[in-house]
């Protein structure tokens, strides 16, 4: 327990909460559109559906799409003519701001905005075109076609497929890995075959919708822990070992901990994943699931584990019998991909476009804690949600940096709860130090004009409040407006070996310190019970845990249970 | 939340009580209620009476008694209720009323008390229960009777339709490129054009500037080559009905299945959690009778309207039967159904011009809601998508799983797509379905007698054997003499092995998942493809299928000799 923190590695930092003031304008924004909603839909009627057939939505859905994300769905969905590197083209469309617009389609005027991409997730700079993985990926396409249009189990085998999971086996430290063609189905139709009725679940509150739906058709039984809280996992697994099944009392059958990891290879330092920066040893966790989207610029995951897993995986999970296998060039994709990062091509670029990510990462985190955003997320994440609370706020973001050409995207209900509505940066390898300059110059200006700048006008209360409403600066008595956020971005960033620029030094301290408790961070992985790290990533749910707080609150688990496998 | 509806409900009451009763205490209405007339009359009509009474009986000390009694109940009085209203006494009966409401209103509920309940499983005794608690293994140990062989690996690719597997260059019959538009020069330039100007991922979801104009492109080829309002692409195959499944049916929906309807399909339904009703597979007239039930029973109970529909196949992947869709189409009218239609194996190829199994039964764009299909089929790339109503689309756009929450089809795989419909779209397109169409019925026609121990499954002729795909299930009595199940998968291998190294003829042997709830037979699966279409090949296949069945299956001793191979 606490080595890291013996080591002075940094504090996990405060989750963000939004000042009171912020929900009561939130909800008093949403009420009002409601009302205003409803008293439109007085006057305009939808078409009917045919008589003796109930609407084809549910009508409260119906209505939150029509009256309140009607207004401002132009900023999703925004259609783009240009591979998702380090700028894009965002096509045009008619503006909706002000007006009233309904879901209609948009019309496009034609015109394309160059813009800088902080929207994809684009960790190692692969999603244009790259002179090792392109050339390899044409001719795999020349030689394999574009697609086997059959299932990896009757006649969609290549020797393509059988190199691809053993390289993403050797690459995570397993025994074997099954990959399938989209990532969203790796969980939803995988998860099925390993859990069944008598299986106990433990999901973070944050997982994935595709965890969520794949345990949802496998029967099994869920528990909620709140987010990244071992305390609570651990309260929860042992009431539930301890209580059985409900009314019968048996002893569950399983219990897995379902952790959603975050991206693949966009962290530690050779790019092994999330295991690898906690120090926790792959072959300790029991199945390890990702996806192949957002490190390799490709399509796909995978799931890894023992051997014995992988076999049964093989023969029985539904995406491998049924479903296409993943196309050749995608497959390509992934294999030049691993091999870059792995350094085949003799240049060093892959283990670079590494170390240029966490440089990158860690700029932009650094600068924006320093202007007093909430951001949430640790050090060496390339994803940064930035807290906005306010949904009205959260257009007229997405709008205004659109038109500053910045691409960033926004999330709002239903994919976070109504009144967490945040932003979202995705860093890239291929980001320039001029671009990340050119989006925080951008960001600044917003920031001051929209006063999301919550940690300067910490405290909320009345004071907060006239802050706000005002746009000056807090009055005497508050902490300096800036002071506060970068004292904590100085906090955060001083252990990183002194240097000035942030984390990359601190990164080896900080990795050191978490080996040293790994010892104990393994024994539980796989005593606790069969967990599923879940590397991948979403964005409501980069704040993964930190590696010293991870490992020493895993090591609390150790005595929970008996070894699973 | 019942609790607290019912608590505001008593609140109510009694407030009213609390108001009737003050209102009274002012009003007329008091004359009537209030102890005071009560008292007044009492006087008027009794007292004088009493009094003389009891002087008569001489009863003074009881006279007295009373007399003492009636100044302090009696007409001002300190008891008299009079007193009590003037001075304002009825605050205290309002007071007392409030004071009720709020204990009830506080108080949480019937909870047992001490003794009842059991006592708390101490931190010990849960050490003690962690500690000994044995999970089950992981994954538990593949079932003997569940162990194959390893699939077949692919050693070199000519095109779709030619393929190199354990040395031997072999026609190609389980990739479900019917029609070999991959091969097509214009679709590989298509993709190689794609891959250079986008790359290979979309590397984000469609939502977060994953849209690639492609895509939009793809959806509107595709609406308009189906003639529907308006198409949605999802990148994945299977996870395309399992999304639109519960995006229109929830927990007090109703979805009425074919009960051999493959996996995505149940898996939809299951995490719509709807009310999934089955009828027998491909049987119109137990569909009938269904409906007719589910109608009779939701009158009877009086439920309020809910969305119902109906989930078929075009062509069933595990039989490759064709669903009478005309009969379907009929009854889901008359029951005011929604119907949805699984075109995967029939897209590209039924229908007169490609349109799938709808079309081929002559339903016409629009009479079914719901059309899902792969892009892995007729299009050879990967991917799904679903046509009908814009308003079906839209849905889809905030509530389909998949579509949401997944990262966008690669755009190469879309331009590839793209690049495929349109050849679909021309006449040349429409003649190579028209043969392929020919292919399947001559096909089945020639293994209609059966090659020996082997069965078609599905129509040898009429309009549903032009059904791309065609299984040949094992007779039972041969299924029967071959015993456990491994035996029978080695012994089709066996006939599949002599297929592919004598005949140089690549079929598919079908495996299902544990999780699937229909269990079909096992099979040789063929897919009819352009290649089969030559002159002579598909008497080629089907005399090959006859002499390594005859081998394997036919005899006994063949028999044995297939479970001699186990």
């Amino acid at each position: 327990m606490g080595v890291a923190a013996a080591e002075g590695a940094p504090p996990p930092p405060p989750h963000p909460r939004a000042a009171w003031y912020i929900n009561v304008l939130c909800t008093w924004t949403l009420s009002l559109l409601a009302f205003t909603g409803r008293i439109r839909d007085l006057f305009w009627t939808r078409p009917k559906t045919r008589k003796g057939f109930a609407e084809i939505s549910d009508p409260h859905q119906d209505f939150y799409n029509r009256r309140l994300y009607g207004r401002i769905h132009d900023c999703w969905n925004r259609p783009i003519a240009s591979a998702p590197g380090a700028w894009i083209d965002v096509m045009e469309r008619e503006d909706i701001a002000g007006s009233y617009k309904s879901t209609r389609k948009l019309a496009f005027t034609g015109r394309r905005q160059r813009c800088l991409n902080l929207g994809s997730y684009n960790y190692l700079g692969f999603a244009a075109a790259d002179e090792y993985c392109t050339p390899r990926v044409l001719s795999t396409m020349e030689a394999w076609g574009i697609s086997t249009c059959s299932s990896r189990a009757e006649g969609g085998t290549t020797p393509l497929h059988a190199e691809l999971e053993g390289l993403v086996a050797e690459f995570l430290g397993t025994e074997d890995a099954i990959t399938y063609g989209m990532g969203f189905a790796t969980n939803s139709a995988s998860i099925p075959a390993l859990c069944g009725p008598g299986t106990l679940v433990l999901s973070d509150a944050l997982n994935h919708t595709s965890i969520v739906a794949g345990v949802k058709a496998s029967g099994a039984s869920v528990k909620v822990f709140r987010h990244n809280n071992v305390r609570h996992l651990e309260s929860l697994l042992r009431f539930h070992i301890a209580e059985g099944q409900p009314r019968t009392h048996r002893p569950w059958k399983k219990v897995r901990l379902r952790a959603w990891g975050c991206m693949r290879a966009a962290r530690g330092a050779a790019g092994a994943g999330l295991c690898e920066q906690a120090g926790v040893d792959p072959r300790d966790v029991d199945v390890l699931m990702g996806t192949f989207t957002k490190s390799f610029g490709s399509a796909g995951g995978y799931v890894a584990g023992s051997k014995r897993l992988v076999a049964y995986l093989r023969r029985h999970s539904p995406a491998h019998l049924y479903a296409a296998s993943i196309a050749p060039g995608a497959a390509q994709q992934i294999i030049s991909a691993l091999k870059l990062i792995r350094g085949d091509d003799g240049s060093g670029r892959g283990a670079a476009k590494v170390a240029q990510l966490h440089d990158n990462a860690n700029y932009f985190r650094r600068k924006l804690l320093e202007m007093g955003l909430h951001v949430l997320g640790d050090w060496d994440s390339p994803v940064m949600p930035i807290m906005v609370y306010h949904i009205g706020l959260l257009a007229s973001l997405s709008r205004r940096l659109l038109s500053r050409r910045v691409a960033m995207v926004v999330v709002g209900f239903p994919a976070t709860p109504l009144l967490l509505c945040r932003c979202r940066v995705c860093i890239s390898a291929a980001h320039s130090r001029e671009d990340l300059d050119y989006a925080l110059d951008a960001l600044r200006d917003l920031v001051a004009a929209s006063g999301i700048d919550f940690a300067n006008r910490s405290g909320g209360g009345l004071r907060g409040l006239l802050a706000r409403l005002t746009g000056r600066a807090p009055p005497r008595g508050w902490r300096a407006p800036a002071g506060g956020a970068a004292a904590l971005a100085a906090e955060l960033s001083a252990p990183c070996g002194g240097c000035g620029e942030g984390a990359c030094g601190g990164l080896g301290s900080r990795r050191a310190s978490s080996d040293g408790s790994s010892c104990s961070g393994s024994a539980v992985v796989s005593g606790g019970s069969s967990s599923i790290a879940d590397s991948s990533s979403c964005g409501a749910s980069a704040d993964i845990s930190r590696p010293g707080s991870a490992a020493d609150s895993w090591a609390a688990l150790a005595p929970s249970a008996a070894k699973s496998v | 939340m019942r609790r607290l509806t019912r608590k505001a409900c008593l609140l109510a009451a009694l407030g009213l009580c609390a108001v009737a009763w003050s209102k009274a205490a002012e009003g007329p209405l008091r004359r009537a209620l209030s102890f005071s007339s009560l008292a007044t009359s009492l006087r008027d009509v009794d007292a004088g009476k009493i009094i003389q009474a009891l002087q008569e009986m001489r009863l003074r000390p009881i006279r007295q008694a009373w007399a003492e009694f009636w100044d302090i109940f009696g007409p001002g009085g300190r008891l008299h209720p009079d007193w009590f209203i003037e001075h304002q006494g009825h605050l205290f009966i309002e007071g007392g009323l409030m004071a009720i409401i709020l204990v009830l209103f506080f108080q949480s509920g019937y909870r047992p008390s001490k003794e009842q309940e059991e006592e708390p499983l101490t931190e010990r005794e849960i050490d003690e229960l962690c500690r000994e608690w044995k999970p089950e293994p992981l994954v538990p140990d593949i079932a003997e009777e569940d162990q194959l062989p390893e699939p077949p690996v692919i050693q070199e690719w000519e095109n779709s339709h030619w393929v190199t597997v354990a040395g031997r260059r072999a026609l190609n019959l389980t990739a479900a490129d019917f029609l070999g538009l991959s091969n097509d020069p214009s679709v590989a330039a298509a993709a190689r054009a794609t891959v250079e100007r986008y790359g290979v991922g979309s590397c984000g979801p469609r939502g977060f500037y994953g849209t690639f104009d492609v895509h939009l492109q793809l959806e509107q080829d595709l609406a308009a080559f189906m003639g529907e309002e308006e198409a949605i692409i999802y990148s994945y195959d299977i996870a395309t009905v399992a999304s639109v499944i519960p995006a229109f049916a929830s927990r007090a929906d109703i979805l009425v299945m074919d009960e051999g309807c493959s996996y995505p399909i149940q898996q939809g339904a299951k995490l719509s959690r709807a009310r999934v009703f089955t009828f027998k597979h491909n049987d119109a007239g137990d569909l009938a009778a269904l409906l007719g039930r589910i109608e009779a029973e939701e009158a009877r109970e009086r439920k309020p309207l809910c969305r119902r529909m109906i989930v078929v196949e075009g062509v069933y992947s595990n039989t490759g039967e064709v669903a009478p869709l005309r009969r379907i189409y009929e009854l889901k009218e008359r029951y005011k159904y929604r119907l949805c239609v699984e075109e995967t194996l029939s897209f590209g190829v039924m229908g007169e011009r490609g349109r799938g199994a709808c079309e081929a039964a002559g339903l016409e764009p629009g009479q079914v809601e719901i059309i899902c299909a792969s892009m892995s089929g007729a299009l050879g790339s990967v991917g799904g998508f679903c046509v009908g109503h814009s308003e079906v689309c839209d849905h889809q756009r905030l509530c389909g799983q998949g579509y949401c929450f997944s990262a966008s089809l690669p755009p190469y795989l879309a331009t590839a797509a793209i690049a495929a419909l349109r050849i679909l779209g021309t006449p040349d397109g429409q003649a190579l379905a028209r043969r392929v169409r020919g292919a399947a019925a001559e096909l089945r026609a020639a293994l209609a007698a059966g090659p020996p121990g082997l069965v078609l499954a599905g129509a040898a002729d009429g309009p549903a054997a032009a059904s791309p795909v065609v299984h040949l299930h094992l007779d039972p009595s041969v299924e029967s003499r071959l015993g456990p199940r491994p035996a029978v998968a080695a012994a089709l291998q066996r006939v599949a092995d002599i297929l592919l190294q004598r005949y140089g003829v690549f079929v598919a042997l079908p495996r299902y998942s544990v999780l699937d709830e229909v269990h079909p037979r096992q099979s040789i699966k063929l897919v009819a493809n352009a290649a089969l279409a030559s002159e002579g090949r598909v008497e080629h296949v089907a005399s090959a299928l006859r002499e390594a069945a005859a081998e394997v299956l036919g005899g006994s001793d063949g028999g044995s000799d297939g479970g001699g191979a186990a």
